[in-house]
């Protein structure tokens, strides 16, 4: 046990803190770039699926499609599809592009269904009057239903974000530098598995648990406000 | 785009994908198994339990549920056997992802005994029935259907959490397309199909729970 | 020529036939009220005549021209010359009082803001709420509610005013506020078609009244008619049981 300590100590340089708070911001920058393009796309994919009329069913489809499908496949296969459709296709863009992408396509996938969800939860009346006063499928979304969703919208899209930190490990296999792949580099720099994936644990606890802290309170005063 | 996509060199594959997908399927059930124990165990001592006890599962669940499960296989599979632990890449595989379903189950499970109803439990009382009694015909059923819609929905995501075995050479589905990627190097093709089979697995798996939710327990859960 | 006509109507929900050759003519200035039972198809009318419902058979006239329900255009016409006030209000719940009064005009009409804004306080102060202008829906009573969802409907500029059921979700001391707006109206010559429970209302502000049952106008006539001398059985039935009370 003296040992592990003695390793932790020689671990903590300043080099291999530097390293790991890297791989720290890289993981966080990972989820939060899939979830805010993610909830970019993912909105306008529910939106897609809430239009009407034969002559966009190709839409409807295409969203409907899309979000069964990132969200019924493993992070790994999105992450090597990825990595081999930029090979293939002939870009030669980093490991950090490749997980960039993927984050995206996975986190629009799920956070479209989130949105969907909000965006039904929002009374038929209100959908009832503005279609009765004229307002376009767009118009209603933006003034009324929007507004009114993003309470119900915005627990579970942060919870995602979490859990994305954590989904977003594996992107080390393709050696994009986040913080799973610090670990195994100092695993390979010598020191030992406990210490070095040790380490790693604690640095997604520490990443993750604040977090979830703060989004249960953010639930719990979002939760109140909606019967304002 | 130079590539010619040629899938007739994957296709001989599919039984052998196929068989991946089974061990899939399999580990996923084992761990929910065993993650489904630890669950109840830990949900009863987190209800019930005294002071202790409580904050010992606490802390377990806080940590699984805060950490990647990735990582807690790799501390498994590359950390025990200092301490004179070895376990096979399936066994770590396993194992973690056992101890990680049983923190997520614990916390599902908990919030399910929470939603038992105190005044349909007076009335069962008042009616002489016995504790046993109370729990089998008032409390199980309406806790287990509360309980079904998110136990399926975690079950699924483990059906997908098991493709990570593949990194440590298990061959499940994804360590099989790893396999096959290796021989043959049509990756697009091999993942895209692999990619497929997961969806059907899931759609399947979904389509099944959501008639024995609504069978058994009335339920309406929507699969897509 | 009638303002609103109803030729031979029918529509269906599914399978299920809610309005069955509905003949209704409603002159300009004309209150119409319509009574009847649960069910009988009163509300769905309205429904139609904002294009929330699209009619089988029959066809729907405004000031003689025919509106073709296939053609959104022509849909959003029939919504520009209608306003509907629902039962339940349906008041935005994001926006405050004075907002929703005025989105529509502004964000689908394109009015200018000032203008409408000026308009959007006059008709507020009209229903007796120029105090509650920045309130939210849910820092009113329902019968505030209620005429705010009346300024609502009034801000679009109709040509015809359609109300559902606008006193039946209020407790009974907020129905006469809301009453005394819509009597307004009818002086200043609001085309009307009120559909309610409130017989004593309906009585004194229509001037014909229309009697529903399973789909069909089963009588129409002055109130006097329908109430003291119903010809069919039916009518008589209904008024009866009704004015018992």
């Amino acid at each position: 046990m003296g040992s592990f300590f003695g390793e932790l100590w020689s671990l903590a340089t300043y080099h291999n803190i530097l390293f790991l708070a890297k791989g720290a911001l890289t993981t966080i920058a990972l989820s939060a770039f899939g979830c805010i393009l993610g909830g970019l796309f993912g909105t306008l994919l529910a939106v897609a699926r809430l239009t009407s009329g034969w002559l966009s069913w190709p839409l409807r489809a295409f969203a409907l499609l899309f979000t069964e499908f990132f969200r019924r496949v493993p992070f790994l296969v999105t992450l090597m599809l990825c990595f081999f459709a930029f090979q293939f296709g002939g870009f030669d863009v980093s490991t950090l592009t490749v997980g960039c992408v993927t984050v995206v396509l996975i986190g629009t996938a799920f956070l479209a269904e989130i949105v969907r969800a909000g965006l039904q939860s929002v009374h038929p009346n209100q959908w009832h009057a503005a279609e009765a006063m004229n307002f376009t499928l767009l118009q209603t979304i933006r003034y009324v239903i929007l507004p009114q969703a993003w309470t119900v919208i915005l627990p579970p899209a942060f919870g995602f974000f979490i859990l994305f930190i954590k989904d977003s490990a594996l992107a080390s296999q393709i050696g994009v530098v986040e913080l799973t792949y610090v670990g195994k580099v100092f695993n390979n720099r010598g020191f030992s598995a406990g210490v070095s994936f040790g380490v790693i644990l604690l640095a997604y606890f520490m990443l993750s648990y604040p977090l979830s802290r703060l989004g249960a309170k953010l639930e719990k005063k979002l939760g109140t406000s909606r019967t304002r | 785009m130079d590539y010619t996509f040629q899938y007739g060199q994957v296709w001989p594959y599919l039984p052998y994908m196929i068989k991946g997908a089974w061990l899939s399927l399999q580990i996923a059930f084992l761990a929910f198994c065993g993650g489904m124990l630890i669950g109840t165990v830990c949900a009863a001592v987190k209800t019930f339990g005294g002071g202790f006890s409580r904050h010992a599962v606490n802390a377990y669940v806080v940590f699984f549920v805060n950490t990647p499960q990735l990582v807690q296989i790799y501390f498994l599979y590359f950390a025990l056997p200092d301490l004179g632990i070895f376990l096979s890449s399936y066994m770590a595989v396993l194992l973690g992802m056992t101890l990680n379903a049983g923190a997520y189950l614990t916390e599902i499970q908990r919030a399910g005994f929470e939603s038992r109803r105190q005044s349909e439990m007076e009335a069962a009382e008042v009616l002489g029935f016995s504790r046993l009694q109370q729990i089998r015909y008032v409390i199980l059923p309406h806790v287990a259907k509360v309980l079904f819609p998110p136990l399926s929905n975690h079950y699924i995501l483990m059906t997908l959490g098991t493709s990570m075995a593949a990194i440590f050479g298990v061959e499940e589905l994804t360590g099989r397309a790893f396999n096959i990627n290796s021989e043959t190097f049509r990756s697009l093709e091999v993942f895209s199909i692999v990619a497929v089979i997961y969806v059907f697995v899931t759609l399947f798996a979904s389509v099944a729970l959501a008639l024995f939710g609504r069978f058994a327990f009335r339920t309406k859960m929507r699969v897509v | 020529m009638a303002h609103l006509e109803l030729d031979n109507l029918s529509a269906a929900y599914g399978k299920l036939r809610v309005l069955d050759g509905i003949e209704l003519s409603v002159a300009k200035g004309e209150t119409v009220g319509l009574i009847g039972p649960s069910g009988s198809g009163k509300s769905t009318i309205l429904r139609v005549l904002t294009g929330l419902l699209k009619p089988e058979t029959g066809s729907v006239r405004v000031a003689g021209k025919t509106i073709n329900f296939d053609k959104p255009s022509e849909i959003r016409t029939l919504r520009n010359r209608t306003a509907i006030v629902f039962q339940q209000y349906n008041l935005f719940q994001n926006l405050t009082v004075l907002e929703n009064v005025m989105i529509a005009p502004t964000k689908v009409h394109r009015r200018k803001r000032s203008e409408v804004q000026a308009e959007a306080e006059h008709l507020l102060e009209k229903v007796g709420l120029a105090s509650k202008l920045e309130s939210y829906p849910d820092q009113l009573s329902g019968g505030q509610q209620q005429r705010v969802a009346i300024a609502r409907g009034l801000c679009l500029k109709p040509e015809i005013l359609l109300l559902d059921e606008v006193t039946a979700a209020l407790d009974p001391e907020l129905v006469s506020e809301v009453l005394d707006t819509i009597r307004e109206l009818a002086a200043e010559g609001m085309t009307m078609v009120i559909v309610s429970h409130e017989m004593g209302f309906i009585r004194e502000i229509s001037a014909r009244v229309a009697f529903m049952a399973e789909g069909k106008v089963v009588e129409l006539g002055t109130p006097a008619e329908i109430f003291d001398t119903p010809k069919q059985d039916r009518t008589r039935d209904f008024v009866g049981k009704i004015l018992r009370h």
